[in-house]
């Protein structure tokens, strides 16, 4: 059995809870920072990008990079089944957007490129075409617009998807279906896009 | 007097109409209420409405899921609905919803019914990849009523066809090799017997129950030997003594194999509460003497040999009398199995009918890796690729596989001699590889 002792660290960390759970109820709120319940399309798409970017960003470097090509003990493929593989970072980004969207229609995401392994991934409303230009000229800084598509109407947003790990730009350089094969690292290959459902 | 004469038609029509909503919503038979032929894949459940109809709602996505969700996982669908969720796809939506089964595949439509059930024109794949030749300039002059039917391309299940699985078995390999068929180890899924084997005078049947002949039968059986006694299925669980057990004791130990039998066409009536499905329902010709039989366990397994020998050929020619089941006398695969039966051939060197169409699958359950035969026989049917990997390739290179399984002649001669024709696919693939 774990006994918990009170030490001066768990004190802190205690404290710590405390605090965050204080300014998460009822802390002062500032013009600039929307109260909850009250995020604004932006602010949401912006925060789903920094977990997305963080989370592909470790995968990419932490288990791709690391266990494929620093320490060699298994290959990402494209065909992670069949060669009993890690899948490659796209494709765990793309599946865990499908499976995001088979539980909400509230916000979507997706990898698009203007030199896509997978053509079905080119850009493909105005949004998106005029999204990955504005990114390829300046990657630190999001596009957003409004959309609408079918019968409803979006908050889109996309950002720069830059090459964070050679093996990102090894796999696009080398693949026969890349019509790209001089990516560096730094690149950006292509975006990220976010949608906000804005209709009921 | 016209008054009268309206008055009693407006009466016979309401009893008519009340009649027969009685008779939908509480008949057994249901066919008078049939829009239209049902598809060969449903039409033995065409009169269990529910099991894909809700009142007033038409079809339950949910309902074609219930039956082809899993296989249509194993078979890393290629066109998933997860795969057009994405916003950006509303307008193509719009026109065509491909996340709803019914969109490709309505029911009771024969006049638009194509194969595997698709009711759209057959040149549909035209309305995405209508641009294919711009990445793929060997596709030029293709037709695209061909995708799916040239032994290229399935709209869901392509693990035997896609590019990369072509390079990599297209090689240069010898086009046929010895059969060596996974033994099986999965036939208990209950609790395990420590009974040793038993012998005739372990029969524990009544006086009045107990005919020489199925004692002689048992006891030289595989369930003598793994210790399963006559009350194991003739009293289990300290039930009354029954000279004919329910057909579902069965899975008691065969859960697998049962399951797999109620998902096929020999057992789906049985899934939804109907008669068991009987040779003389069947659209494939069928011996005349076989159409009564009504399928079951017992109808291809013997209960008391339970020779598994006799259930992998004798048992399907004894109903199918279609031309493919009548040319495997004569065809190369019936010389390995004569071979195998013998004893000339060495274990699980032969080619029974259930050797492709019940094949041996490993599965892991619970952390053990099982084979068992895989008792829906449709499974691996349509498209018939689907046989490439796990059956055709046991023994056979992929290129030979493929030509093979796109050959109707060579398929009727239950391929007796080479294919005739040769699918470019492999060789396609091989040329972008070495001059992308």
């Amino acid at each position: 059995m774990i006994r918990l002792r009170s030490t001066p660290c768990l004190r802190l960390i205690a404290a710590g809870i405390f605090a965050i759970g204080l300014a998460c109820c009822g802390g002062p709120s500032t013009s600039d920072q929307p109260e909850a319940g009250n995020i604004s399309p932006q602010i949401m798409a912006d925060a789903l990008h920094a977990v997305l970017e963080s989370d592909r960003t470790v995968y990419a470097r932490q288990v791709v990079h690391r266990l494929q090509d620093q320490e060699e003990v298994i290959l990402a493929s494209e065909h992670w089944q069949d060669e009993k593989a890690l899948p490659l970072p796209a494709q765990m980004f793309r599946m865990g957007a499908e499976m995001v969207a088979n539980k909400t229609d509230a916000f979507s995401y997706a990898l698009i490129s203007k030199w896509p392994v997978n053509k079905q991934n080119e850009p493909g409303t105005e949004a998106e075409i005029a999204g990955l230009d504005s990114v390829a000229n300046n990657p630190s800084a999001a596009f957003y617009a409004r959309e609408s598509l079918g019968d409803a109407e979006y908050f889109t947003a996309v950002y720069a998807d830059i090459a964070v790990s050679p093996a990102c730009i090894a796999c696009h350089n080398a693949h026969k279906d890349s019509p790209r094969d001089d990516f560096e690292l730094g690149d950006a290959m292509g975006g990220v896009v976010i949608r906000i459902l804005l209709t009921e | 007097m016209r008054r009268n004469r309206l008055a009693f038609v407006w009466t016979v029509a309401t009893v008519a109409a009340g009649l027969c909503l009685i008779a939908y919503f509480f008949g057994r038979d249901r066919r008078l209420f049939l829009p239209g032929e049902t598809t060969s894949g449903h039409y033995q459940i065409e009169r269990a409405c529910d099991a894909c109809h809700a009142p007033f709602q038409g079809i339950r996505q949910d309902a074609c899921l219930a039956c082809h969700q899993a296989d249509l996982q194993a078979a890393e669908d290629s066109h998933g609905p997860e795969k057009f969720n994405d916003p950006r796809y509303a307008e193509d939506l719009a026109r065509l919803d491909a996340r709803q089964c019914i969109a490709c595949h309505a029911e009771h439509r024969p006049e638009i019914t194509g194969a595997m059930g698709v009711t759209l024109p057959e040149d549909f794949c035209r309305s995405c990849h209508g641009d294919v030749t711009e990445e793929r300039p060997t596709h030029e002059g293709m037709a695209f009523d061909s995708c799916g039917s040239a032994g290229c391309h399935n709209y869901h299940d392509n693990r035997a066809l896609y590019e990369d699985f072509l390079v990599r078995h297209g090689e240069a390999q010898p086009a046929t090799v010895a059969a060596a068929w996974p033994q099986r180890n999965a036939w208990i899924s209950g609790e395990t017997r420590d009974a040793g084997p038993l012998g005739a005078g372990d029969a524990d049947s009544p006086p009045a129950s107990s005919r020489p002949d199925l004692i002689a039968a048992w006891a030289n059986s595989a369930h003598a030997a793994g210790g399963v006694a006559c009350s194991d299925c003739h009293a289990a669980a300290d039930a009354p003594w029954s000279d004919r057990p329910p057909r579902a004791m069965c899975s008691a130990c065969h859960e697998l194999e049962y399951q797999g039998f109620t998902e096929g066409k020999h057992g789906m009536r049985l899934a939804v509460d109907l008669d068991p499905m009987s040779p003389a329902m069947a659209r494939l010709p069928m011996h005349p003497e076989a159409l009564n039989e009504t399928l079951d366990c017992g109808t291809c397994h013997d209960v008391h040999t339970v020779n598994v020998r006799e259930a992998a050929v004798d048992a399907c020619l004894s109903c199918h009398a279609d031309e493919h089941s009548a040319a495997y006398a004569d065809s190369p695969h019936a010389r390995l199995w004569e071979r195998e039966m013998s004893g000339e051939g060495d274990k699980g060197s032969g080619v029974s009918c259930a050797s492709c169409h019940l094949p041996r699958e490993e599965r892991r359950i619970a952390g053990d890796l099982r084979i068992a035969v895989q008792h829906n026989q449709n499974e691996n049917l349509r498209p018939n690729e689907k046989m490439i990997r796990e059956v055709c390739m046991t023994c056979h290179s992929l290129a030979l596989s493929i030509d093979a399984l796109a050959d109707k002649e060579n398929i009727r001669t239950n391929f007796f001699g080479m294919p005739s024709g040769h699918v470019q696919s492999i060789d396609m693939a091989l040329t972008r590889t070495e001059h992308p």
